[in-house]
């Protein structure tokens, strides 16, 4: 009757954003919960502060039934909570069972107890039916495998209540399959388990409520069996508000960019974008949706040479582009607004004009005599682009990093557009840009494409993809699994086919379009 | 110019100027140990140094070579690379420029200075450009390698000039080299030489490279965010063999000078820790070179007032190594608090 | 030919390097703590010169070498701590702040010699450990003549080497020691305190590097004199390296490059320069490094300071 766990009105502040605000979560005993949500609705903070990773601005939090004040992770530990995280805390040198153990090591006086700590490993891994070699070092164990390390950690230390953070996000669809045979069977010797996920699928086959969580806020909970992918894709997304950008029908024209069979692996090595298919035409702009981590990074830094493929082709105009590098796509007439304007997009401690220049540095009238600067003509592009972006404030000279994030965003798409690509990708141009850039930078894409680029357009938020696309695709699994003329789509299918679901599956369901649309 | 000069904020020199007056300090506690009188030991310490021209003179001489490291290693920073290995490029740049030196005869000095000079650049520069091939190749982290090649260079020139090209004499030298490769002594009976004039150009030339130039801008951008220089269309493994080269080439002039200019033949072992203190003083100038400039001048003034310091009074010179670490400790110590006060500023 | 290996395997040979070599095991065994933590030691020279120092002084002082040895592992461990405070409560670079402290060790130590000394460049003579007779083992034929009459300080570094694995492999401290260097995040989210991980172990390294350089002012020789480490403490950083971070790996290095120390004047009789046996353990480094004996990969986390949170 009791719950194991309650988490009332919990609200943290980060320094722009309100991750939660105000959220109540409660967890039955022996019951598997989904936690569920797109990238920012402040799922992961939620798990976070509850394994005392960080402090939360108000609400309380009982766990059985009493108060308590979660200040450090070791806190949790002691509350029996046990977090497996998206990325693995495993010291990759060391073997299975001296990772299970660190921290809370068996001894003999001062000296490991190697064999009581292999035996209890072997044990545990029974109990729990995660099999695994606890003599195995770490670093030669597959993704999966490693995942049960985790798991097996956190029930070294008597994890009672079990967070799993994204856990399907680095496994195959085999893999899964054995995660959910474990949850399962951890669920029934009477662990409670918070599973946090973006994957519709998952939460159906094996959860028994659903929480979920949008723009901070808690929009509802359900039991699973009393829910279903439309309902929960409603529920993830929302009644979307159009931001509407006044634009005159497409003209398109030959396909620019052509992509077939391409594969991109990820850092990691795991393949990220799979036998993907694409074409992109001049004068049109295909937005691509999807929720993050289904290959989009991958697939756009492959198109920039800034990753190798894993095998297929890429094709800009008649040229194939594959693996060529940075430079050479650039002057093939390509633009790039990255995901992440800090860590591509600019050199923050340059100047404004320094950073206007970038990737253009090398071309006149930038340089004269062969290798000199020509300070004038930085200067001289520098002021125009400011005017022309609205870049404020508006001082060539100081340094990127004085400037806001709308402000920054315009410097980056300020030097990608007045370079008038022939292919223009936006990734997220709009994350965390204030309301006016906003609109300012989608009126810019916009005459991009009205001038003839071909652009694609990737982004997390639906209303921009809505309102700027012609064409929308959507990407899951690093597959584009549907492409669609934008009137032929409202925001309940592509949030339905963002999560995973098949197209066959929504035409065959009930739901009533129009009516929903505001 | 000027209005850049105004431009320098006060906070600019104000860590730094802390970081020596620290250190000063806490050196007034050593001199108070070996029972003298700071203020009258520092008194000494200063006048000696900058008290007199011929004085000036001096500490410009011994300037020059941390000129020329600081140079080096505030380069190769600025590139994102640290280029701990300065000793070994000037050891190397040193025994080239000797070679040249003492090799060849009968060259007009037109010809026979450039060519040493030159020579000296390019040992120094690819004994700075191995390292970074190592790191743009095979990623091998550049501090670690430079810190071997030092110490191969050192045992390297030893061997040579004790060896092969040995002076013909009972010490570890080569032989003198020709008075048409040496460098002009601006101010006898002082040691001081025309190679100032080449390390106050070498800084222009830094400037010039890393402010004035596309090669430049690429550095830098590779040095402050190496992911937005690939995105660019920097090559990043290319500009870190470049960079090393040039730093290495630097370093390669501190050898130089102290061959072409000071000793005019090859000596084993004749740096103490130029290298060394090259990262010192590009610490200590802030990794610029008008700062490294300064920096060096004023270690040169430290290292030229302790002899005399040493002399007049009970003080060892060694002093001035202690106050020299502890500016290295203060100025280290110094970006971090104040990063860490920046920090909390952007939470 | 026969000549020259006697020249190069003889037991005079071996047994001067065991006792070219353990200065080196010392200060190695210090770096190999120090990385192993995560934090960059390039200080090993410094630690070992003020080791050297305090040595002699000490037993000058006092007449009791052993009382030196002491002094010198205090005084390496004050160093260490120095080294640990800038590098991870100031988070300073931490090449910049081992240059520093070799550059101060430097000065420190010629500073003080010539205050309580004089001039000369050198300490005077001062009370030395002797070397001692193993019972039983030196009557063993050959190896006897290597390993049975030895400076107890050699014996005091085989067995530290022994020690520091069981150390670091063996124990609890040593569990965490490594998950520290490789990826202290991890470590942190089970509840291990990184930093005082870490002030730990680069405070022990100063203490070992110390106890390394004792080896050379009161037992190898019976005097301090300016600069006396001569890069031993680079060659101990290399032999960690070379030793792929672990103590027997350490060991053979250090052994190696004891041979090679040993042999010089020998091969010199015969025309092989010095020079080339002194710059062999910096070559072979950067060899091993480049990969050419298999990966020379350290702990992941060593050169970084730790940011929580």
């Amino acid at each position: 009757m009791d719950k194991v766990l309650e988490m009332r009105s919990v609200t943290k502040q980060f320094p722009r954003v309100l991750a939660n605000d105000q959220v109540d979560f409660d967890l039955n005993y022996g019951e598997i919960h989904a936690l569920v949500g797109e990238n920012g609705s402040g799922k992961s903070t939620l798990m976070n502060i509850l394994y005392g990773l960080h402090q939360s601005d108000g609400g309380e939090i009982l766990v059985r039934g009493e108060k308590v004040g979660i200040r450090e992770p070791r806190v949790a530990i002691d509350l029996r909570i046990g977090m497996v995280f998206q990325h693995f805390m495993l010291v990759e040198p060391l073997t299975v069972a001296e990772n299970i153990i660190l921290g809370s090591e068996l001894r003999k006086g001062p000296f490991l107890d190697s064999k009581r700590a292999i035996q209890e490993a072997a044990d545990l891994s029974r109990q729990y039916g995660l099999k695994i070699d606890p003599t195995a070092k770490i670093a030669d164990l597959s993704v999966g495998l490693q995942q049960r390390v985790e798991i097996l950690k956190a029930l070294y230390r008597g994890a009672e209540i079990l967070i799993l953070d994204e856990p399907t996000a680095v496994l195959t669809p085999q893999e899964v399959e054995d995660l959910f045979e474990v949850l399962l069977a951890l669920r029934a010797k009477g662990t409670s388990i918070v599973f946090i996920t973006h994957k519709i699928k998952e939460v159906l086959a094996v959860s028994d409520r659903v929480s979920v969580l949008r723009r901070g806020k808690k929009i509802g909970t359900k039991a699973t069996s009393e829910t279903n992918e439309q309902d929960l894709a409603e529920m993830m997304v929302g009644r979307v508000v159009l931001l509407n950008v006044d634009k005159k029908p497409a003209q398109p024209g030959e396909d620019v960019l052509k992509i077939k069979k391409l594969s991109v692996k990820d850092q990691f090595g795991q393949l990220k974008v799979k036998d993907l298919d694409l074409n992109v035409r001049s004068g049109e702009v295909l937005g691509i949706a999807g929720v993050e981590g289904n290959g989009q990074s991958e697939l756009v830094e492959a198109i920039a040479g800034l990753q190798k493929t894993a095998g297929g082709n890429i094709f800009l105009g008649d040229q194939e582009i594959t693996d060529w590098s940075p430079l050479k796509v650039r002057e093939a007439g390509f633009g790039l607004v990255p995901e992440d304007r800090h860590r591509r997009g600019l050199v923050l401690d340059y100047s404004v004009a320094d950073n206007l220049i970038l990737g253009l540095h090398g071309k006149k009238p930038f340089v004269q005599r062969g290798m000199f600067q020509n300070h004038k003509a930085i200067q001289k592009n520098a002021e125009e682009l400011i005017e022309e972006y609205d870049i404020r404030p508006p001082v060539a000279s100081q340094p990127a990093k004085s400037l806001s994030g709308g402000n920054q965003q315009k410097i980056v798409v300020g030097r990608e557009f007045s370079q008038n690509p022939k292919l223009l990708i936006c990734t997220q141009p709009t994350r965390g840009v204030d309301v006016g850039a906003i609109e300012f930078i989608h009126k810019q894409v916009i005459a991009q494409r009205d001038q003839g680029a071909a652009v694609l357009l990737v982004s997390a938020e639906l209303d921009e993809i809505l309102s700027l696309s012609d064409r929308i695709a959507v990407m899951y699994n690093g597959q584009i699994v549907s492409v669609m003329p934008v009137d032929e789509v409202t925001e309940h299918k592509l949030g339905f086919l963002m999560l995973g679901g098949r197209e066959e599956d929504y035409e065959a369901g009930e739901v009533d379009g129009n009516a929903k649309q505001d | 110019m000027l209005s850049k000069i105004k431009q320098l904020r006060w906070q600019e020199i104000a860590t730094p100027l802390a970081a020596v007056i620290l250190a000063l300090i806490i050196g007034a506690g050593f001199i108070l140990y070996v029972g003298e009188n700071p203020l009258a030991a520092y008194r000494i310490l200063f006048m000696e140094s900058l008290g007199s021209i011929r004085n000036l003179a001096t500490t410009l001489q011994r300037a020059t070579p941390l000129m020329f490291t600081g140079l080096a290693v505030a380069f190769s920073y600025r590139a994102g690379l640290f280029n701990i290995g300065a000793e070994g490029q000037l050891y190397i740049g040193a025994f080239a420029a000797a070679w040249v030196g003492f090799t060849f005869t009968g060259l007009p000095r037109l010809v026979h200075l450039p060519l040493a000079i030159i020579a000296g650049m390019i040992g120094g520069g690819l004994w700075g450009a191995i390292p970074g091939f190592l790191k743009a190749k095979l990623g091998i982290h550049e501090v670690i390698n430079t810190i071997m090649l030092n110490f191969i260079a050192l045992y390297l020139t030893d061997w040579l000039a004790t060896g092969p090209f040995h002076g013909g004499s009972w010490v570890p030298e080569t032989a003198r080299i020709s008075p048409t490769a040496a460098l002009t002594r601006l101010y006898p009976p002082t040691r001081l030489s025309t190679g100032l004039y080449l390390a106050l150009a070498a800084a222009f030339f830094a400037y010039l490279v890393l402010w004035k130039t596309k090669q430049g801008y690429e550095l830098r951008a590779v040095g402050l965010n190496p992911q937005a220089a690939e995105y660019g269309g920097i090559n990043v493994a290319r500009n870190t063999v470049i960079a090393m080269a040039i730093s290495g080439a630097l370093a390669g002039l501190a050898g130089t000078e102290q061959i072409l200019g000071l000793h005019q033949k090859f000596i084993v072992r004749f740096s103490a820790d130029l290298g060394f203190m090259g990262v010192a003083v590009a610490l200590l100038g802030k990794n610029h070179p008008v700062g490294v400039i300064f920096a060096a001048i004023l270690f040169g003034a430290l290292q030229t007032g302790s002899a005399a310091m040493d002399r007049l009074t009970s003080v060892p010179r060694e002093l001035i190594t202690i106050i020299q670490a502890l500016i290295i400790f203060f100025v280290a110590a110094e970006y971090l608090i104040r990063r860490m006060l920046r920090m909390k500023e952007e939470a | 030919m026969g000549e020259f290996l006697a020249l190069l395997f003889n037991t005079a040979v071996f047994a001067a390097a065991l006792r070219m070599a353990t200065p080196l095991i010392f200060a190695a065994l210090g770096g190999i703590f120090s990385e192993r933590s995560g934090v960059v030691n390039i200080a090993l020279e410094g630690m070992m010169l003020i080791g050297a120092f305090t040595a002699m002084f000490v037993s000058h002082q006092t007449g009791i070498p052993w009382l030196g040895v002491l002094g010198a592992m205090l005084a390496g461990l004050l160093i260490g701590l120095l080294h640990a405070v800038f590098c991870i409560h100031y988070r300073a670079n931490q090449v910049v702040v081992g240059t520093a402290i070799n550059i101060f060790a430097g000065g420190l130590t010629v500073f003080l010699l010539r205050h309580y000394f004089g001039a000369a460049g050198t300490s005077p003579s001062v009370a030395t450990i002797s070397d001692i007779t193993l019972p039983i083992i030196s009557q063993i034929p050959w190896i006897g003549r290597v390993i049975g009459r030895q400076n107890p300080l050699v014996y005091l570094a085989l067995v530290a080497v022994v020690i520091a694995n069981v150390v670091i492999y063996k124990t609890s401290w040593g569990l965490r020691l490594r998950a520290v260097g490789e990826h202290p995040r991890a470590a942190d989210t089970v509840g291990v305190n990184v930093f005082r991980m870490r002030y730990v172990a680069v405070a022990l390294s100063g203490a070992l590097a110390g106890l390394g350089g004792t080896y050379l002012s009161i037992a190898h020789l019976s005097r301090f004199s300016e600069g006396m480490t001569a890069g031993r403490g680079f060659i101990a950083l290399a032999a960690v390296i070379f030793g792929k971070w672990t103590p027997y790996g350490a060991l053979g290095a250090c052994l190696f490059f004891g041979y090679v120390d040993a042999l010089q004047m020998r091969l010199q009789a015969v025309g092989v320069p010095t020079q080339f046996m002194n710059m062999l353990p910096y070559v072979l480094t950067m060899v091993a490094l480049a990969g050419f004996i298999g990966k020379s990969v350290g702990p992941k986390a060593s050169g970084e300071p730790y940011i929580k949170g």
